[in-house]
């Protein structure tokens, strides 16, 4: 599509900003229906076993305590365990909610106390006892990997790469070689907002769900298929939503307990997790990466061999690519993967920002920079030296790769070439200071999406479709690409998200959301224009100037040209000379013909290139990471303003995962021990350095219709990797662990 | 949280004479969280900020007196202190976020609780928390547990920083009770677990700390806190240490040291002090007294690197302090 940017493109603000600081932007958990009960999920504290009894009498007889849900009282639900699949669940037998008395993981639900007051609902959960018959687990990762496996092909959508060439000959052959196992800690998402669920009875005696998700037309088939209740009986609503970061891509037990209970009491109902609670669903898995590198003398890489493994539950299997994105990104003739996934009695791991690259990019490019040094050069030098032009893993070209823009600008802005090869050769004071890179990449995907373009007799465009806006910006954009699209001011756009009563659009993950709802709004609103100018040439009253090529649609206004000179016509007068109060068009954008030829022949990603100072007290085991610069290739940016912020958040997230991230898993008891958010530690502001983020320019057509990539996710793959590589060059040690804490095992 | 009765008296002896069960709320920035999280169960909490402990005043002797309820943001902005305990004002500011301390108060740093993991989840087993139950800590994720002044019922960490200032200044601290008033060290006031990790500190029934004295600091610019922590805010030690050095002439004529983040309670062997006494700064010496204040350091799954790392703090520390160069809790560079 051919993008005049007089909106997309700029700066701009979030609109939704002022909604959101001054508390009128409304959250799942704070809608207030008359006669709401409150729900307290009381969790398991054992990992398998049995629930023999529940003792709740104590929490009954708390004042205002109304029910206590456990599954044996609870109401009827879907009898098949498929009908609990949800939206962007993982191949296996979903886990259902009080649906018996097996317990299949520590922090699993097994009761719900129901009451008039938050307070006594808390206090009665703490009430609640439960007797368990205990049965052996494993919650042990290096336990669980001599279990590791591959699911059947029928239980995964997980399409293992292709090798090429012969990858252990070529090591066994090659003049220069490393070899090492690489890990990462397991890490949970902990967006701000915890999840939550408000259930509004309407008077017709349907359903609303204020839900903290990234889909509210997936928690909705959810709901509707486990609790068998049709479709129109269930709205799920997310306007706002705090941070998710893929914890709120699967349908989370909140939601559906909640929605339980009101199927149970016919009140409404309110169930927030607390921070702990946090702890008991989505997390990003632990993995090992085992990474063997062979270059030949000239420092062309030879061979690479990648086996990964990350953990998943007993009862899904959970898959990520992580083994694939060296074989991608690097040209290298003889290359394998091998990936299993290896089973413990947790909750299944998930999804979490750059689900696999972030492990798998990370990793491997601390054992890209293993290898430059094994071949004694630059470690930028030597990622250029084994550069692809196209994807080298599927032998396909690529839609573009402006990595070399990306690494050239960033390196630029940096300073690298004033780098000193050497490890530990720049120190001020007691402090080495190291200077890292890495580059990153991430698809660059497209999921048909629609949207609905609407002008009212206010004159007013109003843009709605079921996406979410999880903190990313997708208000703005959209408004700025509806206000390009048909000429319009963006205060007279309303854009309406999050209720999946709107038209149709995926789940908000993936980095998808800006390609996919922003073409279909552009085309919505062109369908609009085009209907409106239509029904005006029909409309017998019409001025004679206006026509479908002859006018324009500008400020708000059409514009066309007479013997007397320039003419306006307003948006109300179009609309009432049309005969119409309102006019609406909807449309849905998706790979067109062109498109599936394109995604068939060629591969799309978004790339970057991360330059990264630590300063680290050798003695003392501390780092700080004092500059960031990470040059960013992902095609048009919408608005650098909210990209940038989207860069900027993952790499406070990457720097996370590079040095505090962890969450501990006490393997006895298959309970994640750190729980909360003095011992789980994310960056704070003192460990945030300035961070520079460039865009760099990137025409990409073919990618998706407005030439868009997103850019959700990219700022966290080769972000860690960058600052681990910093802290071997100021100190010479390699640490092959992530995050690395003081006193942490190389 | 559980259901509890509440009571704010006007008087320190009305306070006091306060039932079994009962918990004193002051800043509330532990207790309350601790309610919430089901660890603290009191059938009454009586909430003593209205007690006349709200100032800080010289003493005769050139000292101070910080009154329990000032909180640690005004104590540790207070003229008195900057001026004559710069050693305390950063340790305090090492801790914790402003927001918080803003609301927590002097008496209340002293009193509050570990953070072990075990301790905070009631799911877990907990001899602090809950008598003679276990310790789930011991063999588990205990990273940041203690490796001195442990038992078999208790790894815990003591996780205050302005107690281990507290202790390398000698405060004493004031109580009041149904017995009458009574003085203590600071460095007597917490308990080793022992086989009662659920007494914390000496405490009897109904006794509240209304004040910590403070005697004239000898230290001069001869002192620092040094924090070593996961991340550069906001996070308790992994290992600190607290150090006032007197010098004259190049050397040094007495030191005190606390550690933190490493033992159950804060840390101080008078043995290792000793060994400054009248010595020059050196690095054999500064190694002899770290080696000294680990002698008997034991590790348990996680926690030996606390053990290797500790050394190389004190030694940083004692350095700091005897050039006169302290720790800036501002500019996270650490010289």
């Amino acid at each position: 599509m051919n993008v005049i940017s007089t909106h997309i493109g700029q700066p701009v603000s979030r609109i939704d900003g002022v909604a959101k600081v001054t508390g009128q932007a409304k959250y799942a958990a704070e809608p207030h229906p008359p006669g709401m009960l409150y729900g307290v999920i009381v969790n398991s504290p054992i990992a398998r076993g049995r629930i023999e009894t529940i003792h709740d009498t104590g929490a009954r007889e708390v004042p205002g305590v109304v029910e206590v849900m456990t599954h044996h009282n609870r109401p009827h639900t879907a009898l098949f365990e498929k009908s609990y699949m949800d939206g962007l669940g993982v191949p296996g037998a979903p886990y259902r909610p009080l649906h018996d008395g097996e317990i299949h993981f520590n922090g699993q639900p097994v009761a719900v106390v129901l009451a008039e007051t938050f307070e006594a609902a808390r206090e009665a959960a703490m009430l609640v006892r439960v007797d368990y018959e205990r049965w052996p687990h494993n919650a042990d990762f290096e336990a669980a990997l001599h279990q590791k496996y591959m699911p059947s092909k029928t239980r995964s959508n997980y399409v293992p790469p292709k090798p090429r060439g012969d990858a252990a000959a070529a090591y066994a052959l090659s003049a220069v070689k490393i070899e090492s196992r690489y890990h990462l800690a397991p890490e949970h998402h902990n967006p701000m907002e915890m999840h939550a669920t408000t259930v509004i009875v309407e008077d017709d005696g349907t359903f609303t769900v204020w839900d903290k998700t990234q889909g509210p037309q997936a928690v909705q088939a959810y709901l509707a298929s486990a609790l068998s209740l049709s479709k129109d009986q269930v709205r799920v609503r997310n306007p706002y939503v705090g941070g998710a970061f893929g914890s709120g891509l699967r349908t989370v037990y909140n939601v559906f307990i909640a929605t339980l209970a009101v199927k149970m009491l016919k009140r409404p109902v309110r169930v927030t997790l607390t921070r702990p609670q946090m702890f008991t669903h989505a997390f990003r898995p632990e993995a090992t990466m085992d990474i063997a590198l062979g270059a030949s003398r000239d420092r062309a890489l030879q061979s690479m061999i990648v086996e990964g493994v990350t953990d998943t539950s007993r009862f899904e299997h959970n898959m990520e690519n992580i083994v694939i994105w060296g074989l991608i990104n690097y040209k290298c003739p003889n290359a394998k993967a091998d990936y299993k996934i290896a089973p413990r009695d947790t909750y299944t791991s998930s999804d979490m920002r750059a689900p696999g690259a972030a492990t798998g990019v990370n990793l491997l490019e601390m054992a890209i920079d293993e290898m430059a040094y094994a071949c004694t050069m630059d470690p930028l030098a030597f990622r250029l030296h084994n550069y692809s032009d196209s994807d080298a893993m599927h032998d396909m070209p690529l839609t573009s790769k402006a990595l070399r823009d990306a690494m050239a600008q960033g390196a630029q802005h940096f300073g690298w070439h004033d780098r000193s090869m050497a490890p530990g050769s720049m120190r001020d004071g007691r402090e080495l200071i190291g200077w890292g890179m890495a580059t990153g990449i991430w698809d660059a995907m497209f999921s048909p999406t629609s949207a609905r373009a609407r002008l009212g007799q206010d004159g007013r465009l109003h843009i709605a479709t079921a996406a979410s806006d999880i903190g990313t910006g997708t208000y703005t954009i959209l408004a700025q690409t509806a206000a390009e699209a048909f000429g319009m001011p963006l205060e007279r756009i309303d854009i309406e998200l999050g209720d999946s009563t709107l038209p149709e659009c995926p789940t908000e993950g993936g980095s998808w959301t800006a390609a996919s709802a922003g073409a279909a709004v552009w085309l919505a609103c062109h369908s609009l224009r085009k209907k409106l100018i239509d029904m005006l040439v029909k409309s017998k009253n019409t001025p004679s100037w206006v026509k479908q090529d002859a006018v324009t649609l500008e400020g708000g206004a059409l514009h066309g040209m007479t013997e007397n000179g320039r003419v306006s016509l307003s948006l109300p007068d179009a609309l009432s000379l049309a005969g119409h109060d309102m006019l609406e068009a909807e449309e849905t954008a998706k790979p067109g013909l062109r498109g599936k030829i394109s995604q068939m022949r060629k591969a799309r990603f978004t790339h970057s290139a991360v330059f990264c100072e630590v300063r680290v007290d050798p003695e003392l085991d501390t780092v700080r990471v004092t500059r960031l610069v990470n040059a960013v290739a992902a095609g048009r940016i919408m608005n650098p303003k909210t990209a940038a912020s989207q860069i900027r958040g993952a790499m406070v997230m990457a720097t996370g995962m590079a040095l505090h991230e962890e969450s501990l898993m006490d393997e006895r008891v298959g309970r994640f021990m750190n729980h909360n958010f003095a011992e789980y530690h994310i960056p704070t502001h003192a460990d945030v350095p300035d961070m520079d983020v460039l865009f760099v320019n990137e025409h990409d057509d073919e990618v998706s219709p407005l030439g868009v990539k997103g850019v959700g996710e990219i700022g966290m793959c080769g972000t860690a990797a960058a600052i681990a590589n910093a802290i071997f060059h100021a100190t010479g040690r390699r640490y092959h662990n992530l995050p690395i804490t003081p006193g942490a095992r190389t | 949280m559980r259901s509890f009765s509440y009571a704010r008296p006007a008087t320190l002896a009305e306070a006091c004479r306060s039932a079994e069960h009962t918990r004193f709320l002051a800043g509330g920035t532990n207790l309350i969280d601790l309610m919430k999280s089901d660890v603290e169960r009191p059938a009454h909490v009586v909430d003593i900020k209205s007690l006349p402990m709200h100032h800080i005043v010289d003493r005769p002797d050139g000292g101070l007196r910080l009154g329990a309820l000032v909180t640690n943001a005004d104590t540790a902005a207070h003229p008195l202190v900057t001026d004559r305990y710069p050693l305390l004002a950063s340790a305090i500011l090492a801790g914790a976020s402003p927001q918080i301390r803003n609301m927590a108060t002097n008496g209340g740093n002293l009193n509050q609780r570990t953070r072990c993991h075990y301790f905070y989840d009631p799911a877990m087993a907990c001899n602090k928390r809950s008598p003679d139950t276990g310790c789930a800590a011991r063999g588990g994720r205990n990273r940041i547990m203690a490796v001195l002044g442990t038992s078999d019922a208790c790894i815990a960490t003591f996780p205050s920083d302005m107690c281990m200032a507290l202790a390398a200044l000698n405060a004493t601290v004031n109580l009041h009770g149904p017995q009458g008033e009574r003085t203590v060290s600071l460095r007597d006031y917490h308990c080793l677990p022992g086989d009662t990790p659920w007494r914390d500190n000496i405490l009897q029934p109904g006794e509240i700390v209304t004040a910590i004295d403070l005697a004239p600091a000898p230290f001069g610019p001869h002192h620092t806190y040094l924090k070593i922590r996961d991340r550069l805010s906001f996070a308790f030690a992994i290992v600190s240490v607290a150090v006032g050095l007197q010098m004259k002439e190049g050397r040094i004529m007495r030191g005190s040291i606390a550690l933190g983040g490493v033992a159950t309670k804060p840390w101080c062997v008078p043995e290792a002090e000793a060994l400054l006494d009248g010595r020059a700064p050196s690095h054999s010496l500064f190694r002899d007294v770290a080696e000294r204040l680990l002698h008997g350091a034991v590790a348990d799954r996680d926690n030996a690197a606390k053990i290797r790392l500790t050394p190389r703090v004190i030694e940083r520390a004692l350095w700091q302090a005897a050039s006169g160069t302290p720790q800036s809790q501002m500019d996270k560079t650490i010289r």
